[in-house]
């Protein structure tokens, strides 16, 4: 049982690379190598334990395992700390960074670095993280190391020579790279004496055993039977096991400076047990937290509704549960005329809300609708008062002095052939250019500030069609501007649909009022009145489809032989019929919500 | 096979009937319909159960049809029981009943009389296609007791006649109908389709006045309707012809309603006019009006007491069930009260007379007093305790059906 490792053995480190460049098939060969999973029981993805993980081909959670390496007769601790690799996840990320002391920077030979990874190495280096560079599938025809080689010496300093080349696939140069970590990243510091300080790096709840929470111990030990406090919430739990990965957990006596393990404290929500806190011991426990806390904050918000309206407790049950293992997730009760009774649901960013959908359908058993996506807004009245508005119906009528929208700062890696073309798109989301840096005379580094909401509608899939798919993008919060935002409405039949009003700039709105309008008018069917759907500024009408009455709905024929057949027809129409959403008198058929709510633009960067 | 029949239970092999069903037999008016399910060739928009081969082997071929329609009247009388059950209308519809000799049919016809007897004044119709038949036919069915004679014109215009793969001659059909005066038959029906792709509202105006020319009794006017699985489905589906249009539709359905009102033809139902209250089909009615028919034949459905079966579609599979003495039934249902008052509010929406409110309840009647206002409802009629449809209604009956049913439900 490993207990107490001398921290001069122990080498503390993560991985930095893009979606496919080959983190998890790294991550994979390195457990084989070491012993630590045999060939037989590999899975692929080892680390990345959720199905849809595996099937995004994503790390949405971060895990940490333990790998034993002997160099030159010595034997070495080398923890490695997954992370996760987007940009909605950029807090787990950095918190995962100061748990270690080394970054391998894993860049696919035939790509080039991207700019998420970008983003990531920046931060590693700003916690003073050792950065090892290596290239990946130096095994494919079109990897071209020497020229990447270059390209990531410009970014990091340092010679090209000093990238380091593998294959995770063929296992080509892992066994090197294990040798260069012990080499390269330095081994942790702390004091032994100190009272106990552990890095919370992640929190996750197991139906089993409740919270299993990771961490880094910075200073002095943490026994298998402590009292421990949570510094940011002041809570005191009892441990009742701590232990290392490895890949499976084991409990030991305990953790001392620098190790990387869990512990679990029978506690049941990962609120109690936050990422980025601080742990440390009830009595005689640490004065001062480590640095670099924050509460998760959710940036994008969206209403989910169950399609049939029974499911309503079911989805309620469910986020109570999903939100044990999510401590960013956020929610309220709401209520849509149109919808019916749902969620108001805070996320931490596109991805983050397309995840939560999915687990809350697939895990269970749901089917849902979300309204689309909004940032949060903050609303200054005439009368000094304030609003924050998260939901776009309650953004505020009259009397509105200033509206202040979320800005990010956006980082876009691209050629240097399609400058212009993501300069005007950028231009037309209302960004504002901060810089440009050539990494390379074919490669170019923009950074922008570009306001959130037009980063969720429909930026980086435009983003992508006009550079071909080559240009990558990153973006971190960055305040909020203040902007001139009017609020649309849709209205059917002169009621107002609640679930489609949006808050966009005054310059967009009129093509936001045609564009709903328009697709409206296609999926309502004919009432036996005329449907006129508008789209308004308070009570400025600007934009206007009709829904010509319907004219004709009866058979021809109905004859000794059609009865029973027609009579199931009635039978089964009534009870769509009873399925129908009301807005006012008009029957509106659900599938064509969701047809209206489901477009192209919601949800845009779902494939990042 | 396209559109098949509704789902059911299991039907007796010896085709009785629950009690539920043979209760009041006698009682309720009582018809006999005949499908007989062979065409020449089958037009592009049929999806009834026709077949155009001659032989079709196991007893099922045209030429073996008579006997074996016969044997299932006979199976009818055993099942009804001995009551005194006249027949006050009979129908011989298709496919084409005119395929068959005239002797056919009349054999037909006579065990009907035999098992049942005929009510005085029965009302005896063949539908007949103007290319099958011609003086010496008429005449022969005439003189075995047809009293009606429904021809299925469709169109006067060719290039319509084309789409709908009619092979009749528009030529054809008025010397048809002066073949069936002249051999005595009192009343003359004549089928007209609208909304055929193709079709202009001249066109159809030229139908129509070549069918009032004609001074039927009786009219019937149907929207054309691309069923799933018809040769005219697939080349709406390969862009070959346009799909009907509903508003077009509406607008010719309009049109046939003005047309004959002014000729003075009555609508008596959604796609039926006629002259007199003496010249609408006694027939059709009975099926509106919840009595009972017994349906012989291939794929043919019956109706007693609120039950519900139809036959096997093939006419090999319905002969051998007769010849091993089973009955023909492929299924049936038994049709509980909500069923029941479905069916009441879905035929008698559908027809002049209308649905009398004190049948409707509370949500229902509230509809039907809105369906006033909005125009689908006649004012008097309301007044007068009844809902009957305008004939902006009739052609949203079916949505207001949905509405009486989904308010009362």
């Amino acid at each position: 049982m490993p207990t107490r490792t001398d921290p001069a053995r122990i080498r503390n480190f993560c991985i930095i690379a893009h979606i496919d460049h080959g983190k998890s098939t790294l991550a994979d060969r390195m457990l084989e190598y070491t012993g630590v999973v045999d060939e037989r029981s590999m899975r692929k993805q080892y680390l990345d334990r959720m199905d849809i993980e595996r099937e995004r081909g994503i790390t949405i959670k971060s895990q940490a395992v333990r790998l034993p390496w002997r160099v030159a007769g010595d034997e070495y601790v080398l923890n490695l700390i997954d992370t996760p690799g987007h940009v909605d996840f950029s807090y787990e990320v950095s918190r995962s960074l100061a748990a270690c002391e080394g970054a391998v920077l894993l860049v696919d030979a035939a790509q080039g670095i991207e700019a998420q990874t970008l983003a990531n190495l920046y931060l590693a280096i700003d916690n003073n993280l050792n950065v090892i560079p290596v290239l990946n599938k130096i095994d494919l025809p079109a990897a071209e190391p020497q020229k990447y080689a270059e390209e990531i010496a410009h970014v990091l300093g340092g010679s090209p020579d000093d990238v380091l080349q593998v294959s995770a696939k063929t296992g080509e140069g892992v066994r090197a790279l294990l040798d260069e970590i012990v080499a390269q990243v330095p081994p942790p510091e702390g004091d032994p004496e100190a009272p106990a300080r552990a890095l919370i790096f992640d929190s996750v709840y197991d139906t089993y055993r409740g919270v299993v929470t990771y961490v880094r111990m910075i200073d002095g030990y943490l026994g298998s039977r402590e009292r421990v406090l949570m510094m940011s919430t002041k809570a005191t739990h009892d441990t009742l096991e701590v232990g290392v990965i490895s890949p499976e957990p084991k409990a030991t006596d305990g953790l001392g400076v620098g190790e990387v393990g869990y512990l679990i404290t029978g506690v049941k929500d990962v609120r109690q047990s936050k990422v980025g806190d601080t742990v440390t011991l009830a009595r005689h426990g640490a004065d001062k937290a480590l640095p670099g806390y924050q509460e998760a904050k959710p940036m994008v918000f969206a209403g989910l509704y169950p399609v049939d309206g029974d499911e309503y407790a079911l989805l309620r049950e469910a986020l109570d549960k999903l939100r044990l293992n999510d401590a960013s997730l956020a929610y309220e009760p709401e209520t849509s005329a149109a919808l019916g009774f749902g969620f108001r649901c805070g996320f931490l960013g596109l991805l983050h809300m397309e995840i939560v959908r999915e687990r809350l359908e697939r895990e269970s058993d749901l089917t849902l609708i979300s309204t689309a996506p909004n940032v949060v807004y903050r609303v200054e009245l005439d009368d000094g008062g304030t609003h924050e508005v998260t939901n776009p119906s309650e953004f505020p009528d009259g009397k509105v002095e200033t509206v202040y929208e979320p800005v990010v700062r956006a980082t876009v890696l691209l050629p240097s052939d399609y400058i212009g073309a993501v300069m005007e798109l950028c231009q037309g989301k209302r960004g504002t250019l901060l810089g440009m840096e050539y990494l390379s005379p074919e490669r170019v580094e923009i950074r922008y500030t570009l306001p959130l909401a037009e980063i969720i509608f429909d930026f980086y899939d435009q983003l992508k069609s006009r550079t071909r798919g080559y240009a990558s993008l990153d973006y971190e919060p960055a305040g909020d501007q203040a902007a001139d935002l009017v609020r649309v409405d849709i209205l059917l039949h002169g009621q107002q649909v609640d679930a489609f009003s949006a808050i966009v700039h005054r310059d967009q709105a009129y093509g936001y009022g045609v564009e709903m309008t328009k697709r409206l008018r296609k999926l309502i069917p004919r009432q036996q009145f005329e449907v006129p759907i508008q789209a308004s500024i308070g009570s400025r009408v600007i934009a206007r489809e009709n829904v010509r009455a319907l004219r004709k709905d009866v058979l021809a024929k109905c004859y000794g032989g059609d009865i029973s057949r027609k009579r199931k027809l009635l039978e089964k129409q009534r009870e769509g019929k009873r399925r129908m959403k009301m807005v006012g008198s008009v029957e509106i058929p659900q599938e064509a919500f969701i047809a209206a709510l489901s477009s192209d633009d919601a949800g845009a960067d779902r494939k990042k | 096979m396209p559109n098949p029949p509704p789902d059911g239970e299991p039907a007796p092999r010896d085709g009785s009937l629950p009690a539920s069903a043979i209760d009041g037999v006698g009682g309720r008016p009582f018809g006999v319909y005949v499908h007989v399910p062979f065409c020449v060739k089958r037009c592009g928009y049929c999806d009834f159960n026709t077949y155009t081969a001659e032989e079709l082997g196991g007893g099922g071929s045209r030429r073996e049809y008579a006997d074996v329609a016969v044997d299932e009247l006979r199976l009818a009388r055993r099942v009804l029981g001995d009551v005194d059950l006249p027949t006050a209308t009979v129908f011989f519809g298709g496919g084409t009943p005119t395929l068959l000799p005239p002797a056919d049919l009349a054999r037909v016809l006579a065990a009907v009389r035999d098992e049942f007897g005929l009510a005085p004044g029965a009302e005896v119709t063949t539908e007949a296609n103007p290319d099958s038949v011609d003086a010496d036919s008429l005449g022969a069915l005439r003189a075995a007791g047809f009293t009606r004679v429904s021809f299925g014109m469709q169109s006067a215009v060719p290039h319509v006649l084309r789409v709908l793969d009619r092979t009749h001659d528009p030529e054809r059909v008025p010397e048809a109908v002066r073949w069936a005066r002249e051999a005595g038959f009192d009343g003359v029906n004549l089928d007209l389709i609208y909304g055929t792709p193709g079709e202009s509202a001249d066109d159809w105006q030229q139908s129509l006045h070549a069918a009032l020319a004609l001074d039927p009794g009786h009219v019937s006017a149907y929207s054309l309707v691309v069923e799933d699985g018809t040769r005219l489905a697939a080349r709406v589906r390969r862009g070959e012809v346009p799909a009907p249009d509903d508003d077009v539709l509406a607008d010719r359905y309009l049109q046939a309603d003005e047309t004959l009102e002014r000729a003075g033809y009555h609508w008596y139902e959604v796609s039926n006019w006629a002259r007199t209250e003496e010249e609408r089909s006694r027939h059709n009615q009975l099926y509106w009006s919840g009595a009972d028919w017994w349906g012989v034949g291939p794929g043919a459905h019956s109706h007693v007491g609120g039950t519900r079966w139809w036959n096997v579609r093939h006419p090999s599979a319905y002969a051998a069930r007769l010849a091993s003495g089973r009955s023909p039934a492929a299924a049936r249902e038994v049709l509980d009260a909500d069923a029941r008052r479905t069916e009441r509010v879905m035929l008698a929406v559908r027809m002049a007379g209308g649905m009398p409110l004190s049948e409707l309840d509370r949500a229902a009647r509230d509809r039907a007093t809105r369906a006033v206002a909005e125009g689908l409802a006649d004012p008097a009629a309301h007044d007068a305790g009844r809902l009957a449809l305008t004939v902006r209604g009739r052609l949203l009956a079916d949505a207001l059906v949905r509405d009486l049913l989904v308010s009362s439900g």
